[in-house]
C-alpha cells in the first residue's frame, strides 16, 4: 500500500461518491415505499404470534390455489402469444416505414396508456356485450341471428388484457428491430435470397432478443392482472390476484394474502432467472 | 410560574405566552370532537345532511369525516398500531362483529346508548348498532317480463317457466340464503344455513348464470344494458337505474335484508364523545331523515313512527315493517361463526369448478 494516493484513483472515488449521492434519494424512496412494505408483508406471511408456515401449507395443499395458478399461467401464455402475433407486424411496419410514419404508429400504440385501465375495461364491455357495438353490427349484417357471448368469459378477459399489454410487446420489439442493420437485408437480396427467405433466415433470428424481451414483459405483467379479468371474466376467471384480495377478506390476516403474493413473486423471479440465461436482463428492463 | 414572573420581564413575557398556550390548549379540549368514517360518495353526503350535521349541532361537538370503501384492513392496521385515529366507523355489520371478537372493536355499554337499547335485539349486537339497511333483491327487466315477472327465488331457479339470462353476486353472502329459499326454506327459518344444501342448489342454477358480478356498479350496468334479464342486486342500485328511465323493477319478496352498523374502534382517541355520538346517530328522527336523501332504510325501526317519512316513501324502503316482513334478516352472527367462515372459504372452489 502506498501512502500517497494516486490522483486518478482519488478522482474516481470522488465520482463514485457523487454518483451515490445522486442516486440516494431514489434509493431511499424505493427502500421506503417498496422494499420495506413488501418485506413487511412477506414477514407477516411467516410470522403471526410466532413463526408459522400455515399460510404456505394452505397455498400448496388446497386445490383452489393450484387451479388459480394454473389458470393464471394459461391466460398469461395465451395473452403473450396473441400479443406477439399482433405486435410483431406492428413493430415490423414501424421499423420499415419512414421516420414520420413510425412516430405516428408508435404514438398510436402508446395512446391507450393515457386512459385508465378501468375505463378501458368498460369500453370493451360496451363493444363486446350482447347489446354492444360488435354484436349489433353482426346482427345488422345478418352474420349471426343470436348475439355471441364475447364477454363475461375468458375470451373477453383475454381480449382486453391483450389490448392493455400490447405496448409492452411492441416497444421492445421495435427497439430491437431498429438495431438490425438494413445492409444485412440488402446483402441477403444481393446474394439471391427472396425477401421472405431473408426475413426468415436473417431478420427473424436477429429480432429474437426483442421477442423474448417483449414476451417476458407481457407474461410477467399479465400474471398480476386484477381489474380486467375481474370485470370482464364474468366471475369465472379466478386469477391469483383475486385470491390475494379474497384472502384478506377471508382470513383477516395480511399474511394469508401475502403468502399468495410471495409465491407469485417467487415464480416471477424464477421466470426472470431462466430468461436471464438466454438474454441480459438489461435488455428486458432497460431496453438498451 | 410565580418564580418565573419574579425573575424579570423576560421571564414574565415567557410566562404569559406559556399561559396563553395552556389556555388555548384547554379551549381546544373543551370543544369535543370525533372522527367518523363511512364509505364516501352520495351515501356519505346523505348522512352528512340527515344525521352528522344535526348530531354535531345538538351535541355541540365537531365531527371530522373520513371515508374509505373498505374500512376493515384500516381498522386492523390502526388498532394494531396501538394508536387508532378514527373513533366511529360505519361498516357492514359482519365486520363489526368479527372485529369485536378479535378485540379490534369496543364492547358497547347499552345503558349509555338509550336509543340503541330501545331497538329490537336483532338490530344490535354487543359491538355495534344497525345504522342503515339495504337489501339483496330479485331484480328483473320489464322488457323481458312485462307481466308475470319472477317474484321469488323459486321463480329465479325455474329456467323453463322464466327463460332468460341471469346474474348472481360473486359472493356467498346473501347468495346462499337465496339458494335455500329457492329450495323451499322459509325466509325466517334460514339460520343456521344448511351450507351443503345451498351449494347443491347453486350447482343447479350455475350453468344458467351468465355473469357472477363483483361490484354494485356492474350489477346495475348488466340490468341497464340488457345483458341479463334477471339478477340478484342491491335495491338502491336497481332503483337508481329505474330512476334514469331503464325498464327495470325488483321485488322485496324473499329479499335478504342487510345492514351496515356503527362501531367504535378499540382504544378510540375520543371514546366518551364517540359513545354520545353513537346514541345520537341512531336517534329515530335523524334516522328518519336519511331515506329522504338516499334509497336506504333507517337502521332504527322507530324512525317509521316519527311521521318524518311519508307512507308512499316508506313503502319503497327495505326496512319498512311490511317490506321487512317479506324478507330474510341476515344473521351476521352466523356468517362470522366458524360455520359461516367455512362457507365463505368454500365459495372460491365452487366458482372454479
Amino acid at each position: 500500500m502506498t501512502s500517497t494516493p494516486d490522483p486518478s484513483q482519488k478522482q474516481q472515488r470522488r465520482e463514485h461518491g457523487l454518483m451515490l449521492a445522486l442516486v440516494s434519494p431514489a434509493l431511499l424512496v424505493i427502500l421506503a415505499l417498496i422494499v420495506l412494505p413488501v418485506g413487511w408483508l412477506a414477514w407477516q406471511s411467516i410470522y403471526h404470534d410466532g413463526f408459522t408456515l400455515e399460510n404456505y401449507r394452505r397455498v400448496f395443499t388446497e386445490d383452489i390455489y393450484w387451479r388459480s395458478f394454473a389458470l393464471t399461467f394459461e391466460i398469461s401464455l395465451a395473452v403473450t402469444g396473441i400479443a406477439l402475433l399482433l405486435g410483431y407486424p406492428v413493430a415490423y411496419l414501424a421499423n420499415s416505414v419512414p421516420k414520420g410514419w413510425s412516430i405516428l404508429i408508435l404514438s398510436l400504440v402508446v395512446l391507450p396508456f393515457w386512459t385508465g385501465v378501468l375505463v378501458r375495461a368498460y369500453a370493451w364491455l360496451a363493444l363486446l356485450q350482447r347489446t354492444g357495438v360488435i354484436n349489433q353490427l353482426l346482427r345488422y349484417l345478418d352474420v349471426t341471428s343470436e348475439p355471441l357471448a364475447l364477454v363475461h368469459n375468458t375470451f373477453g378477459a383475454v381480449v382486453a388484457t391483450v389490448h392493455i399489454l400490447l405496448p409492452f410487446m411492441v416497444l421492445p420489439l421495435y427497439a430491437t428491430m431498429q438495431k438490425i442493420p438494413s445492409d444485412l437485408m440488402q446483402a441477403g437480396a444481393s446474394l439471391g435470397a427472396s425477401p421472405s427467405l431473408t426475413f426468415v433466415r436473417v431478420f427473424l433470428p436477429l429480432s429474437l432478443p426483442g421477442v423474448l424481451a417483449g414476451c417476458t414483459m407481457v407474461f410477467v405483467l399479465c400474471l398480476g392482472f386484477y381489474i380486467t379479468p375481474e370485470l370482464l371474466g364474468g366471475g369465472r376467471t379466478v386469477m391469483v390476484s383475486m385470491l390475494v384480495s379474497r384472502n384478506v377478506e377471508l382470513y383477516n390476516q395480511f399474511g394469508a394474502a401475502s403468502a399468495v403474493a410471495v409465491v407469485l413473486l417467487a415464480s416471477v423471479l424464477l421466470i426472470f432467472a431462466v430468461v436471464s440465461r438466454f438474454i441480459s436482463l438489461d435488455r428486458i428492463l432497460g431496453q438498451k | 410560574m410565580m418564580t418565573k414572573l419574579n425573575s424579570g420581564f423576560g421571564y414574565a413575557l415567557l410566562g404569559a405566552s406559556l399561559g396563553a398556550l395552556t389556555l388555548s390548549g384547554t379551549a381546544a379540549n373543551a370543544a369535543e370532537q370525533i372522527t367518523f368514517v363511512s364509505q364516501g360518495g352520495a351515501y356519505q353526503q346523505a348522512q352528512t345532511v340527515a344525521i352528522l350535521d344535526p348530531s354535531a349541532k345538538k351535541l355541540g361537538i365537531t365531527i371530522n369525516q373520513d371515508s374509505i370503501p373498505d374500512a376493515w384492513p384500516a381498522i386492523k392496521t390502526q388498532v394494531g398500531s396501538g394508536k387508532p385515529i378514527w373513533d366511529v366507523v360505519d361498516t357492514p355489520t359482519g365486520y363489526c362483529l368479527r372485529g369485536g371478537e378479535q378485540g379490534l372493536i369496543e364492547k358497547l355499554d347499552f345503558s349509555k346508548i338509550p336509543n340503541a337499547a330501545a331497538m329490537p335485539e336483532a338490530y344490535r349486537n354487543p359491538y355495534s348498532v344497525s345504522y342503515e339497511f339495504y337489501s339483496s333483491v330479485l331484480a328483473y327487466s320489464q322488457k323481458t317480463f312485462p307481466k308475470d315477472a319472477p317474484n321469488s327465488w323459486v321463480d329465479f331457479w325455474d329456467v323453463k317457466k322464466f327463460p332468460g339470462r341471469r346474474a348472481l353476486r360473486n359472493h356467498p353472502i346473501a347468495t346462499l340464503e337465496a339458494a335455500l329459499m329457492a329450495d323451499g326454506v322459509a325466509p325466517d327459518k334460514l339460520y343456521p344455513l344448511d351450507v351443503d344444501r345451498a351449494f347443491k342448489k347453486l350447482e343447479e342454477i350455475k350453468p344458467h348464470i351468465t355473469v357472477w358480478w363483483t361490484s354494485g356498479a356492474q350489477s346495475a350496468q348488466l340490468l341497464n344494458d340488457g345483458e341479463v334479464d334477471m339478477e340478484m342486486a342491491w335495491n338502491g342500485r336497481v332503483s337508481a337505474v329505474a330512476k334514469e328511465g331503464a325498464k327495470v323493477a325488483f321485488t322485496y319478496n324473499q329479499g335478504v335484508l342487510q345492514s351496515t352498523s356503527l362501531c367504535i374502534l378499540k382504544g378510540a382517541p375520543n371514546l366518551e364523545t364517540a359513545v354520545k355520538f353513537l346514541n345520537e346517530a341512531v336517534d329515530p328522527v335523524h334516522q328518519a331523515n336519511l331515506p329522504l336523501h338516499i334509497d336506504y332504510g333507517p337502521g332504527n325501526p322507530k324512525a317509521f313512527e316519527t311521521n318524518v317519512i311519508k307512507p308512499e316513501r316508506a313503502a319503497q324502503l327495505p326496512s319498512e315493517p311490511v317490506n321487512a316482513a317479506k324478507q330474510a334478516l341476515m344473521s351476521y352472527a352466523w356468517w362470522s361463526s366458524p360455520a359461516g367462515e367455512a362457507a365463505e372459504k368454500r365459495w372460491a372452489s365452487f366458482m372454479q369448478k
